[in-house]
C-alpha cells in the first residue's frame, strides 16, 4: 500500500502546475474560455510541447503513461487552473485508437487533434441508445445522426464517432471538413459542437467497438473526477482564505461556527471525492473499472455540487460576478456531471449489480 | 499509488482469517450477528482468547506486551474480525488507559496495572463526562483534595460505559479550582470497590443497559493513584481523544451493515418482488455503499499517512465524523427494509413460530436508536468540526 505518487509523476503534475500558474492565471482563462476557438491555441501548443499528451497514451501506443494514475494527475492540474483546453477528447480518442491498435503519433504530436462524439440528445449517456448509424458504402462507410455536445469539437480535426454497425457499434473517424458541424461555448467556458450526419463519408478505425468505448468513457470518466477535485481543492482553499478576510459585523466571518462546520463538510466531502477518485483511477483498465468508474461519478456529482453552490452561498455576493473567479470554478464543479453520465445515470449503474 | 496490500499484509490477513475461523466461539459469534447485548462472561472469554494469541492489546508497544503491529496490520485485524462477527473489544482499559499509563504512568503503575488489564483481572470503565460538562469536558466539577497520603474525591460522573462491569474508573477530576479551567485537572485512579461510590443504571432510548452515573461521595484514594502530574490531566486527556485510533470510521462495521442491508432487502418482499429491486430503495443502498467505498480509501490514506508520520493527524476527525454518519444511514436503511418486522419489541414475541421477519433482526430497531450515539460519543461530531476548524483550516 502506497499513496505516494511516483517520482515520475509528482514531477509531472508539479511542472503542469507550475506552468498553469504562470502561464494561465484565471484572469487569462475567463478572457479565452467563453470566446471562440474558447481556449488559448498558444497554450495548447506549450501543454503538448510539455507532453501532457504522452502521458495519456501507453508505452505501446507511442505514449509514456496511460494508466489512471497518469490520467488523473494531468487532469488534476488542469482542474486547478480551470484549464478549458480540449485534453478530454484527446485522451478518449487514444484510448479508442490504442485499442484499434492504430498508430497515434498524429495525435500525441498534436499533429492533428481528435474529439470524441458519443454523446446524442436522447443517449446522453447510454451507449445501448446510439441512434447514429453507419452503412458501408463504396470502400468506406457513410454515417446519419447527429452528435451533441462533441466537447473539444471546435477545434478538431477528426471526430472519432460511436454509430451502430449492425448490431454492434463501431467507432469512425470523420473528417471535420466532410460534416456539418456547428460550434459555440459552454456555460462553464471551453468549447462543443454538434455534428449533423447525412450520409457523411466515414472511416472505419474500430468494429465491436463497445468495449473499447467503455474503457474510452471510463478514461474519461477518471479525467473528469480528477478534475473537479483539482476544481474543488482551489474552491475551498479561495472560500476559506475569503472566511478570513472578509469582516461583518466587526469580525471575519470566518469566526461564525455556522460556517466553520459547513466548510469543515466541504473538505470531508472532498476527501472522500479524493479517494473515489483514486479508486476509479486504480481500477480502469481492470474487470471492475466501470463499477467504480460510476461510483467516482456519482461522488463527485455530489461532492462538486456541494462545494460549488457552498463556497457562492458562503461568499455572498461576491461570487455571483463574473469578475470573481469562484463563480467559474463553481460552473465548471456545476456542468461536469452532465458529462460522460451525471450523478443519477452512474446511481442506477451501480444499483444493476444488486437484482441478482 | 499502490491500493494492493503487500504480500506480507496478505499474509498477515490469512493468519487472522485462520485464527477467527478456528478460535472464535460460535456462540458469542452468534450473539454479536444476533445484534443482542452481549453478557460480560462473553466479553470476558474474547479478551482471555485473544490475549493467549498475545493479539489483545493491538495498540500497546511491544515491550508491554502488544503485538507490535503496522497501523495496516491493526486495520486489517479490525477488519477481519468484524467479517467473522466477532465482539468489539472493550476499550476502556486496553485502548484507552493501557496506553496513557504507558506514556504518562510511573513503572509502578505500569507494572502493576498492565497485566492486570490483559489478563482481565481488571474491568475499566471512563469518568470523563458529567452532567455539567459534555462537550464542554473541561468544565467538569469533581474535585479531588489531597487530605495526608489521600485524594478526597467529591462529585458525579455519567454515561459510564460499562460501569456495572467495573472493578476500576479512571476519572479527571478538578484539583485547582483557581486557575485556567484546563489547568486544574488531574487524571485519577479509583478503585469501584472504595466506600462512598454508587453506580446508578441509566437505561437508554431502545430500553439497554449500557450506561452508568456514578456518585462520588468523601471517596478516599491513595495519592499514588495519580498519573502523570498534578494538574497536568488535561493533556491526557487530549492525548486520549486523539490518541490513534485506527478503528474510528468504523469501516468494518459499516461494510457488516451494508451486507445485513442487502440480506434483508433481498428477503423482504414488496409488491410481490424483493424490495431490493424497488429502484428507490436500491439506489439509497447504492449510494451508501459508494459513500462506503470512497471512505475505505479514505481510511486507508489516513492509515497510511499515520504509518509514514509516526502519529494520525487532525483528519481522524474527518474519518469519525463521516465513518458515523455512513454507519447510521446504513442502520436506518435496514430498519427500514425491515418494515413492521422492525417493530416489536425485543424479547416481546416468546413463541417461536410468531416471530417474523429475516433471521437475526429482532434486534434491528434498537440497534438503530442505540447507535445515534456514535455521532454523540468520543467527542460529538460538531466538537470534530471545531476541532478541524482550528487545526486544519485554521479560521
Amino acid at each position: 500500500m502506497d499513496f505516494n505518487l511516483t517520482e515520475d509523476r509528482q514531477m509531472l503534475a508539479d511542472t503542469l502546475t507550475r506552468f498553469l500558474g504562470e502561464r494561465y492565471p484565471v484572469e487569462h482563462r475567463i478572457n479565452v474560455a467563453y470566446d471562440a476557438p474558447y481556449h488559448d491555441p498558444a497554450l495548447w501548443d506549450q501543454l503538448v510541447e510539455l507532453g501532457a499528451l504522452y502521458a495519456l497514451a501507453p508505452e505501446n501506443a507511442g505514449g509514456m503513461g496511460g494508466s489512471g494514475f497518469d490520467i488523473s494527475v494531468v487532469f488534476e492540474a488542469l482542474g486547478k487552473a480551470l484549464c478549458p483546453e480540449p485534453v478530454l477528447g484527446t485522451l478518449m480518442a487514444s484510448r479508442i485508437l490504442a485499442a484499434a491498435g492504430v498508430g497515434q503519433e498524429e495525435l500525441l504530436t498534436g499533429a492533428t487533434k481528435y474529439a470524441v462524439g458519443i454523446t446524442e440528445i436522447d443517449a446522453p449517456y447510454e451507449l445501448d441508445q446510439i441512434a447514429t448509424v453507419a452503412t458501408a458504402k463504396g470502400d468506406g462507410f457513410a454515417l446519419s445522426g447527429r452528435k451533441s455536445t462533441v466537447y473539444g469539437g471546435q477545434v478538431a480535426d477528426v471526430i472519432l464517432v460511436a454509430a451502430k454497425q449492425g448490431d454492434g457499434l463501431g467507432v469512425f473517424a470523420v473528417n471535420v471538413n466532410d460534416a456539418n458541424v456547428t460550434s459555440y461555448g459552454m456555460m462553464d467556458g471551453g468549447g462543443a459542437v454538434e455534428v449533423l450526419l447525412d450520409d457523411t463519408p466515414a472511416t472505419l478505425v474500430l468494429a465491436d467497438a463497445a468495449a473499447a468505448l467503455e474503457d474510452a468513457v471510463n478514461a474519461g470518466i477518471v479525467a473528469l473526477c480528477a478534475e473537479a477535485v483539482g476544481a474543488m481543492d482551489v474552491t475551498h482553499a479561495t472560500t476559506v482564505d475569503y472566511l478570513k478576510q472578509r469582516k461583518q459585523f466587526g469580525i471575519p466571518i470566518g469566526k461564525f461556527q455556522v460556517l466553520q462546520h459547513r466548510a469543515v463538510d466541504m473538505m470531508t466531502e472532498i476527501e472522500q471525492a479524493r479517494s473515489i477518485t483514486i479508486k476509479a483511477a486504480a481500477e480502469l483498465g481492470g474487470k471492475e473499472a466501470s463499477r467504480y468508474a460510476s461510483m467516482a461519478k456519482n461522488m463527485i456529482g455530489r461532492a462538486a455540487r456541494l462545494v460549488a453552490e457552498e463556497s457562492i452561498q458562503m461568499h455572498g455576493g461576491i461570487a455571483m460576478t463574473w469578475e470573481y473567479a469562484v463563480s467559474h470554478y463553481a460552473k465548471r464543479l456545476i456542468m461536469l456531471d452532465a458529462q460522460l453520465g451525471d450523478t443519477d445515470y452512474h446511481l442506477s449503474q451501480v444499483m444493476k449489480g444488486y437484482a441478482a | 499509488m499502490d491500493l494492493s496490500y503487500s504480500k506480507e499484509d496478505l499474509a498477515f490477513r490469512d493468519e487472522v482469517r485462520a485464527f477467527l475461523a478456528e478460535q472464535l466461539p460460535e456462540e458469542i459469534s452468534s450473539a454479536v450477528r444476533a445484534g443482542g447485548e452481549l453478557t460480560k462472561a462473553m466479553m470476558e472469554e474474547w479478551h482471555a482468547i485473544l490475549n493467549t494469541r498475545g493479539w489483545l492489546a493491538t495498540i500497546w508497544p511491544k515491550a508491554f506486551g502488544g503485538p507490535g503491529w503496522s497501523p495496516v496490520q491493526k486495520h486489517i485485524f479490525e477488519e477481519e474480525c468484524c467479517r467473522a462477527y466477532a465482539p468489539r473489544i472493550v476499550p476502556f482499559g486496553l485502548n484507552m488507559l493501557g496506553p496513557v499509563l504507558i506514556k504518562f504512568g510511573s513503572k509502578e503503575q505500569q507494572d502493576h496495572y498492565l497485566p492486570r488489564i490483559l489478563d482481565g483481572t481488571d474491568w475499566w470503565c471512563q469518568g470523563y463526562s458529567e452532567p455539567g460538562a459534555g462537550s464542554d469536558l473541561a468544565s467538569l466539577k469533581t474535585k479531588a483534595v489531597r487530605d495526608g497520603d489521600e485524594w478526597v474525591i467529591n462529585g458525579q460522573k455519567t454515561w459510564t460505559t460499562l460501569g456495572q462491569h467495573a472493578d476500576w474508573i479512571f476519572c479527571l477530576c478538578r484539583t485547582d479550582p483557581d486557575v485556567k479551567q484546563q489547568a486544574g485537572i488531574s487524571f485519577i485512579l479509583v478503585d469501584m470497590a472504595t466506600p462512598g461510590i454508587e453506580v446508578r443504571p441509566i437505561k437508554l432510548i431502545e430500553g439497554g443497559h449500557e450506561v452508568n452515573e456514578v456518585f462520588f461521595t468523601d471517596v478516599r484514594v491513595p495519592i499514588g493513584n495519580l498519573v502523570g502530574e498534578e494538574n497536568k490531566g488535561w493533556t491526557i486527556a487530549k492525548f486520549l481523544l486523539t490518541h490513534e485510533r485506527t478503528g474510528i470510521a468504523g469501516v468494518g462495521f459499516s461494510m457488516q451493515a451494508l451486507e445485513e442491508v442487502k440480506a434483508i432487502a433481498r428477503q423482504t418482499l414488496r409488491g410481490g418482488k424483493p424490495l431490493i429491486e424497488d429502484p428507490l430503495f436500491a439506489a439509497r443502498i447504492a449510494q451508501a455503499e459508494i459513500d462506503l467505498e470512497a471512505m475505505k480509501i479514505t481510511n486507508l490514506r489516513m492509515l497510511f499517512k499515520a504509518q509514514e508520520q509516526g502519529a494520525p493527524g487532525p483528519e481522524t476527525s474527518l474519518l469519525k465524523i463521516k465513518g458515523t454518519v455512513i454507519n447510521q444511514e446504513l442502520k436506518d436503511l435496514a430498519r427500514r427494509a425491515l418494515g413492521p418486522a422492525a417493530a416489536p419489541f425485543p424479547g416481546h414475541i416468546t413463541e417461536g413460530n410468531l416471530m417474523f421477519g429475516p433471521a437475526d433482526t429482532e434486534h434491528n430497531a434498537a440497534r438503530y436508536f442505540n447507535n445515534r450515539k456514535t455521532s454523540i460519543f468520543g467527542g460529538s461530531n460538531e466538537i470534530q468540526r471545531n476541532i478541524v476548524t482550528k487545526t486544519m483550516l485554521e479560521l
